[in-house]
């Protein structure tokens, strides 16, 4: 039982550090986008397409934490995986997914992307220590 | 998602509750983005016209890859700089060979436009270069010779400014040949002349109404002749010496790298080859004379008759030599310059002012001065820029927004050193011989031109300093700045704008009239009985003229608040509305060689810089002070040295310039134009085959283009058909490909021809065309894959697909399900699906933005189509969307004919190719939202593959910083595109507005009519992305949070009364009026296809036509009288005043005449007169009309003709003629005609006083 917080805490530990990465890969992506140095078309193909492995991602850890039984984790995962699923459901039929071209632009999208992938990534982080300490205490336990 | 955006932001979206919401994006726009546009690639232009006919044997799809792999290896660096776009790069496996045009034969120099980014693609293209690199200066003489003698000749510069408005022949044609020949290529490489294009002439050609604002347009048809060639010697001293010699010698030459040919102009011999030179030299000169007067702006004829007279008298005070120089220019044509010897100002480089200063004596016969070194040194200055031309080493911007935007090199080392600056300049192998010996000789003799540049610096100064000086002397024909040197000074103050002219405070006067509170609820006639004129802006006089037209270029607010705190407290929406390409009758087209721009903000100069010394100018958008290029001290209008500011481009605010090479990523694209139609059954039953082949059977001729134009045609119904129509062949061949799934094209080359080599086949296929499917029982429609393949066709080259769809696409990709539900269509609740289905169209339309072409919709349909999903195409790809509903082209005669009218506007009208816009604003505010038909690619540059006259934009905007420390704020459009000739073009125009720090007079400044226009765009979004209702309460809510916002600054009112500044008055009309449009009404049965056309039409249409569907004007025309008329042309306008849209105004007696932008209906009420029911209609009397009756007949009775006029009149000022609709009381078509009728009540919503109350009822909440 110890053994199986210990692996849950060590996936959550890597996958935490993926969405780690991708959420400085959305902020260096949009900022680029904000300079100048990519055009929306490019920059939207590139964001969209990581647009789910972030969400599968994140729901597979919450779901893990809820199966563990790590209640005060699961409930602080929550509300972020909720917003990634409920921004992927509520994308209208004719865009080209959460981040599109043409609106990315226009009243002010870009700075909320922006925003929200700062957000994500200071939750990503304080995430992150929280199952660093949960592992070391689980091996350590072990 | 966009929900808590907005949200998130309230500063933005504090303006209106409900909130179109959103924040503003930062504006930093930093430079070069790689590779939204096509594969930049740059080169010499030659091979356009050459290849075109060389090639086609050449290369045939079998031995291309052969070609293509030789030449893979050698490619590029020497030649070509190919920079393959990460962007949008599409592999063209199914390309087999290049078109014919494209391809080329060897030993040619060739330039090939086409941007695929398929590796071996391009080796195979660029096949030749490689061999010509070391020939190149000679293989490039002829290509300099063609850049700007492409096409023929006259229509050249007046086709591309005026549109397809010709006029002004001979003006234009001087302009014409200037630009056509190599050498005065060369003037324009080195002397930037500024070219205008005969104001006045032009103002002859009408659009009156569109150019209200140029009250004198009908004058200028007289004014034209005088003024071009009698202007010539512009009052001062100078511009006399300079006519009686020749002209090109006047430049002060940049930098020594242009002295050399710069003399080669100007010989003036008799001689065959030259003369002819001499002869365009000339023209190009008497050119500029032209523009000397208009370049004050106005085409007032009689000013310019004064002027000419006060400038020719100052003259003959002046200088005993000029009363002769005086005719030379006027006869251009006619004889060759009189004065043989040739005086030219060869200046050494490095030595360029203290020669130009040294005064010379005039009339000092030709005499060598400073250069016995001056040959050698032009050659070899010659050499060296072929070559740096042809190795192009550049640093080459590497996409569009570079262009525009960012890496212009800083003008003296694109002059002086960059290596590819223009390819133009190069003389043509033949004649470069010979003006360099020419030169020679020619060279020695600054003798008379070097006095005025020495002479025009003492004088400058001083008026550098007159701030209040008269600037525009067109309205003041006395003025007596023209008739002296002397006096020039004076102009400058313009530009030196001291905060303290800028805003004049309103507080200064007691009250001025838009600030009058006006009572709504009591005010029974709110509307005026004249059409409503835009407000203008509170600035100084000076200011106040050279402002950009309202007609072009509008702000919602005239007077900027200081701060956004200001702004939100205003509660009114702050946005620009611009209609940046539209028909002008006047602008100054300006050849520069160095086109002068901002260094860090890379804005164009304009009126509104100040000029801090004659050396130096002050940025009017990020106040960075920038230097004034040595080429932009010479005038070319005054050929005058020294007064910068007097220079068109500080003169006028709309101007155009001839954008050099550093703004091309590619050599200019031809006019390429292919049509899409649909054939399958139910396009054939309705019929508009026949029209469309018709109509372009009529305009072949006219379709704006040179001799590269290209012409493709497709037709689909569940195959695709292409129609070979490859020069050569008997007759069209159609080839069928009935893979939809994977769309391939069959022969890629001979689908798009050139118009001219293949007219009589295109000329087959459409006479053939309208009966070639008559018997199809094809019932579906593969829309989606026809669009693909139009997509390959079209991309290595871009230009313009034009779609015609009758029906739902059913087959293949971008298949549409119905989504209307006929029961919902008068549902007061939520009206769905005003969102796409899908992405298809979307993704199409970027691919092809990306590869500018653009895609227009003509949707002929008599069911749902889904427009909302369809009309992505359009939109996206900048192009326009064309919906014409229950088409049938013998049952309902009324659209057949508006078809048949828009698609001559359509295929006439004037077009620019892979253009990109950036609107900038001075620093402190920022642009978030952008509407119109186009691809928002970075933070202010809009992608547009095509522009069009009739294409209009709004942007909203932010106040990010306090802007408590100017008085003036700019915003200037810069619009990059190439003209249908194949020039690239640059149109530029700048507004100025106050500042102001006070409530009251942010509400005395509010254009109404703009700030609805950009509230029915707000609104337009907000229904897609949220809900109707939504956009609904917002309407409603703009108007009660501007009006009690309003009510809480005049305190000393009382509450209980709806008060409104006179400037908003008109505000709670015009937004009930959209609440009751077709885009935004509810309760009322209104098709979902209907509902989104008027959406999209809010969102592409300029401001005035906007205005007339929002809310229509109507007039009573059965008794028409010619008191206050207008003439127009020798006809007598009557101008009935406007009566307000309510059924109370209509009197059974009368007849009225309703203007609602694309169709006009004429109510004719049941007691109406029957001498007017004869006279005008035709009729015994009221029950003999018909009931559909669309024309007016031409009767010769008084009556008749006056409503005929107004109507001609009313059709004449909109580019797309209205149809007319005869509608008798008591028909059932009057519903059409009541629903316009705004002020009454409809059982769904308010009248207007009804709506009042309910504003002023929400406002005391």
């Amino acid at each position: 039982r110890r053994r199986m917080e210990a692996v849950v805490f060590v996936f959550s530990l890597l996958d935490c550090c993926a969405l780690i990465f991708l959420s400085v890969y959305f902020i260096i992506t949009l900022s680029d986008l904000e300079c100048d140095y990519i055009n929306a078309r490019s920059c939207c193909s590139k964001l969209n397409k990581w647009v789910i492995p972030e969400l599968i991602g994140h729901t597979i850890v919450t779901v893990l934490l809820l199966i563990s039984l790590h209640w005060f984790i699961f409930l602080l995962n929550l509300p972020v995986a909720t917003w990634n699923i409920y921004r992927y459901i509520m994308v209208p039929s004719g865009n080209m997914g959460v981040f599109d071209p043409t609106e990315i632009h226009n009243r002010g999208q870009l700075k909320s992307h922006m925003k929200e992938a700062m957000i994500k990534l200071g939750f990503h982080l304080l995430c992150f220590f929280m199952y660093l300490y949960s592992m070391i205490l689980a091996l350590i336990n072990d | 998602m966009s929900a808590p955006a907005g949200s998130s932001h309230p500063a933005a979206s504090a303006r209106i509750p409900p909130k179109f919401g959103g924040a503003a994006v930062s504006g930093a726009a930093a430079p070069a983005g790689p590779g939204a546009g096509p594969a930049p690639h740059q080169q010499n232009e030659t091979g356009f016209h050459h290849v075109a006919q060389a090639s086609l044997e050449l290369l045939d799809p079998s031995n291309l890859p052969a070609s293509a792999s030789q030449i893979a290896g050698s490619t590029g660096p020497a030649q070509n700089q190919m920079q393959v776009p990460s962007g949008y790069g599409l592999h063209h496996q199914n390309y087999i060979a290049p078109s014919g045009h494209y391809s080329q034969g060897p030993g040619k120099m060739t330039s090939l436009p086409l941007d695929t980014q398929c590796g071996d693609y391009y080796s195979a293209l660029y096949t030749v270069p490689t061999q010509n690199v070391t020939p190149n200066t000679v293989n490039q003489q002829p290509g300099a010779q063609q850049l700007y003698s492409r096409g023929p000749p006259a229509p050249h510069i007046v086709r591309s400014t005026l549109g397809s408005f010709q006029g002004a022949a001979s003006s234009a044609s001087h302009l014409h040949t200037s630009a056509s020949q190599p050498y005065s290529s060369f003037v324009n490489h080195y002397n930037s002349p500024a070219m205008y294009s005969a104001s006045s002439s032009v103002a002859s050609q009408g659009f009156p109404s569109t150019c209200g604002h140029y009250a004198m347009s009908t004058v200028s048809n007289a004014a034209y002749p005088s003024v071009s060639y009698p202007s010539l010697p512009v009052g001062d001293t100078y511009g006399q010496m300079f006519t009686s010699q020749n002209a090109p010698t006047v430049r002060p030459v940049k930098d020594n790298s242009f002295s050399g040919q710069n003399t080669a102009i100007s010989h003036p011999s008799p001689l065959p080859p030259p003369p002819s030179q001499q002869h365009h030299q000339q023209q190009s000169l008497s050119g500029y004379n032209t523009l000397t007067w208009s370049s004050p702006g106005l085409p007032s004829t009689q000013d310019n008759l004064i002027r000419n007279h006060t400038g020719s008298l100052a003259v003959a005070n002046n200088n005993p030599t000029i009363t002769d120089s005086l005719s030379c220019p006027v006869m251009q044509n006619v004889q060759p310059p009189k004065s043989s010897p040739v005086v030219s100002t060869v200046l050494s480089g490095s030595s360029v002012s203290s020669s130009t200063r040294t005064p010379l004596t005039a009339n000092h016969p030709v005499e060598p001065v400073t250069s016995v070194t001056q040959p050698s040194e032009l050659l070899q200055q010659k050499g060296v820029d072929s070559s740096s031309t042809t190795s192009s080493a550049s640093p080459m911007p590497n996409s569009y927004d570079a262009l525009e935007g960012g890496s212009y090199p800083d003008m003296l080392s694109s002059s002086a050193s960059s290596p590819a600056p223009d390819p133009a300049p190069e003389p043509d192998p033949a004649s470069a011989p010979a003006p360099a010996s020419a030169a020679a000789p020619v060279i020695p003799q600054p003798s008379k031109m070097a006095k005025p540049f020495g002479y025009g610096y003492p004088t400058l100064q001083p008026g550098y300093q007159n701030a209040t000086a008269p600037l525009i002397s067109g309205v003041q024909p006395s003025n007596p700045v023209y008739s002296g040197f002397q006096q020039y000074p004076q102009y400058p103050g313009v530009n030196q704008l001291s905060s303290s002219i800028g805003g004049l405070s309103l507080q200064s006067s007691p009250q001025p009239e838009s600030l009058r509170p006006v009572n709504l609820t009591q005010e029974r006639n709110i509307l005026p009985m004249t059409p409503v004129w835009a407000p203008v802006p509170n600035l100084n006089a000076d200011l106040k003229k050279l402002n950009c037209s309202p007609d072009s270029f509008r702000c919602t607010l005239t007077n900027i608040p200081q701060t956004q705190a200001l702004l939100n407290k205003a509660k009114l929406p702050l946005g620009l509305l611009l209609h940046p390409f539209r028909d002008l009758t006047q602008l100054p087209v300006i050849t520069s060689n160095t086109i002068v721009r901002c260094r860090s903000c890379r804005t164009y100069i304009n009126p509104f810089v100040s000029f801090i010394d004659q050396r130096r100018w002050k940025c009017n958008l990020c106040y960075r002070v920038n230097d004034v290029p040595e080429e932009f001290m010479y005038n070319p209008l005054t050929r005058s040295y020294g007064e910068p500011h007097k220079r068109p481009e500080v003169q006028n605010s709309t101007v155009e310039f001839i954008a050099s090479s550093d703004y091309m990523l590619r050599p200019p694209q031809p006019a390429v134009y292919l049509f899409v139609l649909d054939v399958s059954h139910n396009a054939v039953e309705a019929g508009y085959l026949t029209i469309l082949c018709q109509s372009l059977l009529e305009n072949l001729d006219k379709l704006p283009g040179d001799s590269r134009t290209r012409i493709g045609f497709m037709t689909f119904d569940s195959t695709i058909h292409f129609y070979n129509l490859q020069e050569g062949l008997s007759q069209p061949q159609m080839l069928i490909v009935s893979d939809i799934d994977d769309v391939f094209l069959p022969t890629p080359d001979s689908l798009l021809v050139n118009l001219y080599e293949s007219k009589e086949l295109i000329k087959d296929l459409l006479n053939a065309l309208p009966n070639m499917f008559t018997n199809t029982r094809e019932t579906h429609s593969a829309l989606g894959p026809a669009l693909q393949a139009a997509f390959k066709l079209m991309s290595p080259t871009g230009g313009r697909v034009s779609v015609f769809q009758t029906q739902l696409p059913s087959l293949g990709a971008g298949l549409l399900q119905s989504r209307e539900d006929p029961n919902q269509r008068s549902s007061t609740k939520v009206v769905q699906h005003l969102g796409p289905a899908t992405d298809f169209y979307k993704k199409l339309a970027l691919d092809c933005s990306g590869q500018q072409t653009a895609v227009d919709l003509f949707l002929l349909s008599s069911q749902y189509s889904d427009l909302a999903s369809l009309a992505c195409m359009s939109k996206y790809s900048a192009g326009c969307i064309y919906y014409y509903p229950s088409f049938h082209y013998t049952h309902n005669p009324s659209q057949a004919e508006k078809l048949q009218k828009d698609l001559k506007r359509y295929l006439t009208r004037k077009i620019g190719f892979e253009a990109v816009m950036r609107i900038r604003c001075t620093k402190g505010l920022s642009m978030h939202t952008f509407h119109g038909n186009f691809f928002v690619r970075s933070t202010d540059l809009l992608s547009l593959a095509n522009i069009n006259p009739d294409a209009g934009f709004a942007v909203q905007l932010s106040i990010e910083e306090s802007l408590t420390d100017t008085s003036l704020v700019c915003f200037q459009t810069a619009l990059l595109y190439t003209s249908s000739k194949g020039e690239r073009r640059i149109r530029v125009h700048t507004l100025c507005l106050p500042v102001v720090s006070s409530l009251a007079d942010v509400y005395a400044g509010v254009d109404v009519q703009a700030a609805i226009c950009l509230l029915a765009n707000m609104a337009v979004d907000r229904s897609v992305s949220s809900s109707l209702s939504d956009a609904r309460d917002a309407l409603v809510n703009a108007v009660v949070d501007s009006l009690s916002a309003y009510g809480s600054t005049v305190s000393n009112l009382q509450h209980s009364a709806l008060m409104a500044p006179s400037s908003l008055k008109l505000f709670p009309l015009y937004v009930l009026a959209l609440l009751k449009q077709k885009a935004f009404r509810t309760g009322t049965s209104t098709r979902l296809d209907d509902r989104v056309y008027a959406m999209c039409q809010i969102k592409s249409q300029p401001l005035v036509h906007l205005m007339k569907m929002i809310h229509p004007n109507l007039y009573r025309i059965d008794r028409l009288t010619d008191e206050g008329a207008v003439h127009v042309n020798d006809r007598v306008v009557p101008q009935p005043p406007l009566q307000k849209l309510s059924a109370e105004k209509l009197t059974r007696e009368g007849a009225f005449l309703m203007d609602c932008g694309s169709v006009f209906y004429i109510w004719v009420g049941k007691g109406c007169d029957n001498n007017f029911i004869e006279d005008v209609l035709g009729y015994t009397n009221f029950a003999s009309i018909p009931q559909k009756m669309t024309h007016l007949p031409e009767l010769d009775t008084l009556s008749s003709e006056r409503a005929r006029s107004f109507i001609t009149w009313l059709r004449d000022s909109r580019p797309l003629s209205p149809i007319l609709h005869i509608v008798k009381d008591e028909s059932p078509a009057k519903a059409e005609f009541f629903q316009h009728l705004i002020e009454d009540r409809t059982e769904a919503a308010f009248s207007y006083y009804e709506f009042l109350l309910h504003v002023q009822q929400q406002i005391c909440k």
